[in-house]
Order: structure tokens, then sequence, then C-alpha cells
């Protein structure tokens, strides 16, 4: 396959703005190692400008139809945008079908939207390892707002909200009532709740639902309290009222100073992200781990070692460095 | 790490029929590739554009309405301008025999006709890339 880029010349390439340089990058961050690293090294100085926003969700409530809506919003307002929408790779093949184009098309017309499709290759919070890699790109490149569209989560894919400035969560009426709303996860990262697929007879009960739970949480004054939105992508309606509470929490983040805040954590979690990253390869390598394990299982399986002696063990043999 | 082959399946110009795309798009999913699927009724610009954000190794066309002698010169014709020439194009679809020639000899890198074993179509695609 491809290999030995020349990371520099695409980078010039990059720079003076062209799309096919931007999409190679991706791929290079995509593929991690150490040309990743002189990616990110040559672009990090210029990131930081750009408005990050996570929609997330359950598979079908109709993420990519809204991110395709609020893009046409958007670009109306003359926002440049970056599209990163990310669907899941199979545990079995490590393939992945990435469909959420299907719901963008006319956007690929439009030279001021770049629209990445990433699978998750093997991460389990709901977005792709790259995401925050590939963040930056999209903010080097010129992008002025960045759209992020998670995998169709559950309860416990939380990752979006490390790595965006808002959090919206879409869902339908049929994605449960009032109980499933108080459970913790999906329900405790969102800044706006979106009912989409308002036309359906459910959706006002669903949403009233969505803002009772919401009450019942103890925000201190002064806190942003998460708005719940009812809208059709199909019928295009509650999409400029999504907008405006969009710009209006990006308004909130910016009179309290938690834009800084903000991109402060996100850089916490990189940096923890990629240590625990390369903790685990390095274990994963160790011929040492492998070597005790194959000794000591056997003790651990006859009763004589529990597993958490087995583990202090390696703890104590194993050097990370 | 070797790089995961990145597939874009697009179904160009007004045809509906998308069972042999979704077909295929399925095949190479499960033979480990990354499949972008754009859809029904996507223009060569379109397509051409897609590719080239998408940074994929190879692009499929399916096409059954009979427009494949104006839709995939198109199409390559964009890739090139973008400066994608590298992007392998096959096709599938109801494309006469002497078209098919005529395609393959313009830089087409295969034509795949009714009845073909997608597993072929695999086989097809990591040869060229296992090179």
């Amino acid at each position: 396959m491809r290999s030995g880029y020349d990371i520099s010349a695409l980078l010039e390439r990059f720079y003076a703005g062209q799309v096919a340089a931007a999409a190679r990058l991706i791929t290079i961050l995509e593929n991690g190692g150490d040309d990743a690293e002189k990616v990110l090294d040559g672009i990090f100085s210029r990131t930081d400008d750009a408005y990050r926003v996570g929609l997330t969700g359950p598979p079908g409530a109709g993420k990519s139809s809204l991110l395709y809506q609020i893009t046409k919003r958007f670009r109306k307002k003359g926002r440049k945008i970056g599209i990163i929408a990310i669907d899941p790779t199979s545990p079995f093949s490590g393939g992945a079908l990435l469909g959420d184009r299907i719901r963008m098309q006319s956007l690929s017309e439009d030279p001021d939207v770049f629209v990445r499709s990433l699978a998750s290759r093997g991460s389990l919070g709901g977005i792709s390892n790259c995401t925050d890699e590939v963040t930056d790109l999209l903010d080097a490149f010129g992008k002025d707002l960045i759209l992020i569209e998670t995998v169709g989560v559950g309860q416990s894919e939380l990752e979006i909200s490390e790595k965006a400035h808002t959090v919206v969560v879409v869902l339908v009426p049929e994605s449960g009532d009032g109980i499933q709303a108080m459970k913790a996860g999906l329900m405790e990262i969102g800044d706006i709740f979106v009912m989409n697929k308002s036309d359906h007879k459910d959706a006002e009960m669903a949403a009233a639902e969505i803002a009772n739970s919401l009450r019942l949480k103890d925000i201190p004054e002064g806190n942003w309290n998460p708005r719940v939105i009812l809208t059709s992508a199909r019928e295009n309606t509650g999409i400029d009222e999504l907008v405006d509470v969009i710009e209006e929490h990006r308004s909130y983040l910016e009179e309290n100073g938690l834009i800084a805040a903000k991109r402060r954590e996100i850089l916490f979690s990189r940096v923890r992200n990629a240590l625990m990253d390369r903790i685990e390869k390095r274990l994963g390598r160790s011929e040492m781990v492998r070597e005790i394990m194959k000794n000591r299982m056997d003790d651990v399986y006859n009763g004589i070692l529990t597993p958490y002696a087995l583990v202090h063990e390696l703890e104590k043999t194993v050097k990370i460095k | 790490m070797p790089r995961k082959i990145r597939v874009l399946v697009a179904k160009p110009g007004l045809d509906g029929h998308d069972r042999g795309a979704k077909v295929v798009a399925n095949a190479l999913k499960d033979a480990g590739m990354e499949v972008i699927y754009t859809g029904l009724h996507q223009t060569p610009e379109m397509i051409a554009e897609s590719a080239v954000q998408e940074d994929v190794d190879v692009v499929g066309l399916s096409i059954l309405s009979g427009a494949h002698m104006t839709m995939f010169p198109r199409v390559m014709q964009l890739l090139r301008e973008k400066g994608a020439e590298h992007i392998i194009v096959f096709g599938g679809g109801i494309v006469p025999v002497e078209d098919v020639k005529k395609l393959e000899d313009s830089g087409v890198s295969k034509i795949f006709g009714p009845g073909t074993d997608t597993r072929d179509i695999v086989k097809y695609i990591n040869s060229v890339f296992s090179e």
C-alpha cells in the first residue's frame, strides 16, 4: 500500500488550500504512528479557533439529516464548515459501511464544506480515536465550525463531551420515557436536546418528559440550562431555532470565559488518552508480560493465585517507560 | 499498521436501482474495507469531490441505466482534474461487451457484469493493492 509520505510537501499544499492534501493528511492521522505525530506537530500552532459542535444520539434518530440542515443554515451565515461523520467499524471483519454522506449529498458541491467519514476503528466511545486530530486539521484548514457526528450511541458512549464545545443530543419519540431520560449517561452530557421527528404524534409528550427530567437536576444559578427543541429534519422545522440555541450556548461559554476552560479540558483529555494508548500498546507488546501471564495463569486457574495478586506481580515487574 | 483500503461506492445519474451497489458495498465491508456509500442520483462532480475528500483508494460505480459511456469518462476526467488520478475506478452493471472493452481501454480498471461473485470483486481489489 501507499507509504513514504512527503509530509512537508503535503503541509505546503494543505496551507495553499488544496482539498486533496487535507484529505491525505487526514488519512495519515487516521493511520497514526510517527507520520501522524509529524503532521500534528506541523499544524498544532494553527489550531484552536474553530468552534466544535458534537451531535450524538441513538441510531436512526436523524443525526445526519439534522447535520445537513444545520450546515445549510450556518453556510448562509457565511461559516466555513468541516464535518466529521463517524460510523462503526465491524469488530468481526474490521470493515465499515460509512453512510452519512447519503443524507448530505448536495454538500459535496460546496467548496466551503469539507465532509469526512471516519470509521470508529475499535474505539468504544462513539467516536474515532483520531477525532481530535482530524478536528484540529480541519481547524487549521480554515474551517470555523466543526460539526462532529458520533456513531449512533446508547447510554455510555460519551466521549464526544470531551471533544465539543456544544453537545447536541438527538432523540426521537421512541427513545424512551421519562425514566430512560433520568438515567445516567447520555442525558448528562447534552447542552441541547433535540426531539427530532416532531411530526410524530408522540413527539411533544416525549419532549415534555425530557424537559421534566432536566428540571429535576440541580443547576446552579447562572449556569447553562439545557434546552429542549422540537425539530423535524424531514419537514425542515425547528432547525432555525436549533441553530439559534447553538449560537446562544456559544455566547454563554464566551461570556463566562468557558471557551478557554473547555480548550484546557480538551487538551488534557488528549494527552491522557494518548498516554493511555501508548501504555496499552507497550503492555500488549511486552514479552515479559506475555511470559509471566503464560507461566502464572495456571496458578490463577488452579486457585493458587487470585487474579488481583497476579496483577500486583505484573505491576512490580513491568516498568513503563 | 497497513492502511485500510477505502472505497467509495456510488450510483451516478438517474437510475434508481441500488440493490447491486448495496450488495457490493456490504461484501467489501465484510472483507475488511472501509466503504463510503453515497447513495443514489449522484452527479459525476459529487462523486469526484466526495472521493477526493474521503481520500479513497477505489471508486466503484454502479450503472444500470445505459449512461455508462457518459458517466465513467466524466468521473475519470474530474478525478484527473482534482489531482486524484491514482484512484482506481471500477464499475458494475449492464454494460455491453464492446463498451466494456472501450471503457477498460480508457482507464477504467475493470467492469463487472451481472452474475459476478462478490468474492471475485474483493479478490480483484485486494490483488491491486497487494502489489
